[in-house]
């Protein structure tokens, strides 16, 4: 029973949590209140068993209990009081509603991605509070320290109830523009379950998964061109998760990668969703993405690739974004396309300035072309650079065996 | 919930206006008081004197001190203020947009906290 409460608490706590804190109405009451909620469920479920709807049971356990508590400290606390009466008035006029309930991930995530906040807060508040990402996980995702990361996370909680933000979705008038920032969020949250920024484990599925629910929660809500890219993206991007690493752990990349092993429906929902965001011709760089997934998630294999039609759409991209990561990774479809010359040409143009200096990608694909025009210690310097610069664990690996390979 | 939304601009983009441009910016102005009063939002704002008729206050160890001028020199100066009753901070920051000088400068929201005899919020940190 402790491993399912367990299991629970990784896949339901947030939306516990988010439904928590609209009946709270504050944040710091309603993760109490969670916390509440499953040592009740320690106490009682070994006894009785798992409730039918252990969410719903979890939410109303939280809820008492803080009646209780906000009433035996309501002394002190008028406001507490206040809060205490009011719950125990709506508790008693009916249970909270399915569809509400739905939304309160949604309303976590557009009160912790409030453009009152600053962007720095609104990540670490929507990966702490919405995905429940540890301040260490989200310190290292942001390479800052945990003190000043769970330091933001108060400022931020403080500045919600201290100037009143509400919890609510936005009316559709202010929609698309508080929308852009929620999607950013969400893509880095997909990005920190698709491969983790540092440390052994490669993928988290949950946190992808979380990502992707969200996803729909919000094509649901607003089906603008940009959510349904989004969407699709994660959906492409995760139709691969069971192919990009060995049974030990390894990486495993793209050109090596057993395509019948990965998942049709996945790649049907987001082609279907890619198209239906390029038919709009009102979008963006995310559906730009899913875009070159889209081509990737069809080809049979690397060299049966549709790379012409890859380097014209990270041209797009690059158009409307013009990020050096995107322009490294075009420099890879130009090799594709046009040969390893191409490409290192590119990346070296590219690695003449700071921006991808310190970027271990940049390094393994200059080094990966090096080795492909057989220019062997070029590829070795390369391959340890990347390896210098490398955090996580599986690409350290996948890194060290590419030098092995090459006797370096 | 009250919120006062702090008016700042640069002096200077004003100072550089035509006395005709200056009277429109202030007739707008009037109209956003208007149009505040009758949906129930406004509860008091005024425009202030350059901050060239600024004199700042201090009181150190019992013994009153006064400057010329604001305590900071910064590029935007505070130009007025209105105290807005709204329902969240959401609704104060749609009825500051529609603030004139918004355009020109910048409008700082501020929630208003209460007075109190114990239990005051924004200060006493030190435990």
């Amino acid at each position: 029973m402790q491993n399912a409460i367990n299991q629970l608490y990784q896949t339901e706590s947030r939306r516990v949590l988010a439904t928590l804190i609209r009946l709270l109405g504050d944040f710091d009451l309603a993760e109490e209140a969670l916390h509440e909620a499953f040592s009740a469920a320690l106490q009682q479920w070994p006894a009785q068993g798992m409730p039918a709807n252990p969410r719903a049971w979890l939410v109303s356990a939280g809820r008492f209990r803080m009646i209780d508590q906000l009433r035996r400290h309501g002394r002190h606390h008028e406001s507490y009081d206040e809060i205490a009466e009011q719950l125990a008035t709506e508790l008693e006029a009916d249970a909270p509603e399915d569809h509400a309930v739905e939304d309160d991930q949604l309303r976590l995530i557009f009160t912790c991605c409030h453009p009152a906040l600053s962007q720095e807060a609104q990540l670490a508040l929507t990966l702490r509070e919405v995905c429940g990402l540890t301040t260490e996980e989200i310190a290292r995702a942001f390479l800052t320290t945990a003190p000043t990361l769970a330091q933001r996370i108060v400022r931020a909680k403080a500045k919600i109830r201290d100037a009143n933000i509400p919890y609510e979705v936005p009316e559709k008038s202010e929609l698309p523009a508080r929308l852009e920032v929620v999607l950013q969020v969400i893509y880095l949250l997909f990005n920190e379950g698709y491969a983790a920024s540092a440390g052994e484990e490669m993928i988290r599925h949950d946190l992808a998964a979380e990502a992707i629910r969200l996803g729909r929660l919000l094509c649901q809500l607003l089906p603008e061109p940009e959510v349904q890219g989004l969407l699709a993206l994660m959906l492409l991007q995760d139709s691969r998760r069971d192919t990009r690493t060995g049974a030990d752990g390894e990486l495993i990349l793209l050109e090596d990668q057993d395509r019948s092993r990965w998942d049709q429906q996945s790649i049907q929902e987001g082609i279907q969703r890619v198209m239906l965001a390029l038919g709009s011709q009102r979008f963006g760089s995310y559906t730009l993405q899913a875009a070159i997934a889209a081509v990737h998630a069809e080809a049979p294999s690397i060299t049966d690739t549709d790379w012409a039609q890859i380097v014209g759409l990270y041209d797009a991209l690059f158009s409307i974004n013009r990020s050096p990561v995107v322009a490294l990774n075009r420099a890879v479809a130009v090799a594709m396309r046009d040969g390893p010359e191409a490409g290192l040409a590119l990346i070296d143009h590219l690695l003449t300035k700071p921006a991808l200096r310190d970027y271990h990608l940049a390094h393994a694909a200059r080094a990966d072309m090096c080795r492909r025009l057989n220019r062997k210690t070029d590829a070795i310097a390369g391959y340890r650079q990347a390896l210098e610069l490398a955090r996580q664990g599986a690409e350290r690996r996948f890194l060290a065996r590419r030098l092995a390979e090459l006797g370096g | 919930m009250k919120y006062l939304a702090l008016v700042y601009y640069n002096e200077a983009i004003m100072n550089a206006m035509s006395q005709q441009e200056w009277d429109a910016l202030n007739q707008e102005c009037i109209g956003c008081v208007e149009n505040l009063q009758r949906s129930g939002h406004f509860v008091d704002g005024h425009p202030l004197q350059q901050t060239d008729t600024a004199t700042t206050v201090r009181v150190r160890n019992g013994k009153l001190t006064t400057t010329d001028g604001p305590f900071a020199e910064t590029r935007e100066q505070l130009a007025g203020f209105y105290m807005l009753e709204a329902r969240d901070l959401n609704e104060a920051i749609q009825l500051a947009g529609k603030i004139p000088p918004a355009r020109y400068g910048s409008i700082e929201v501020r929630p208003v906290r209460e007075l109190k005899a114990e239990g005051n919020l924004a200060g006493g940190k030190s435990t």
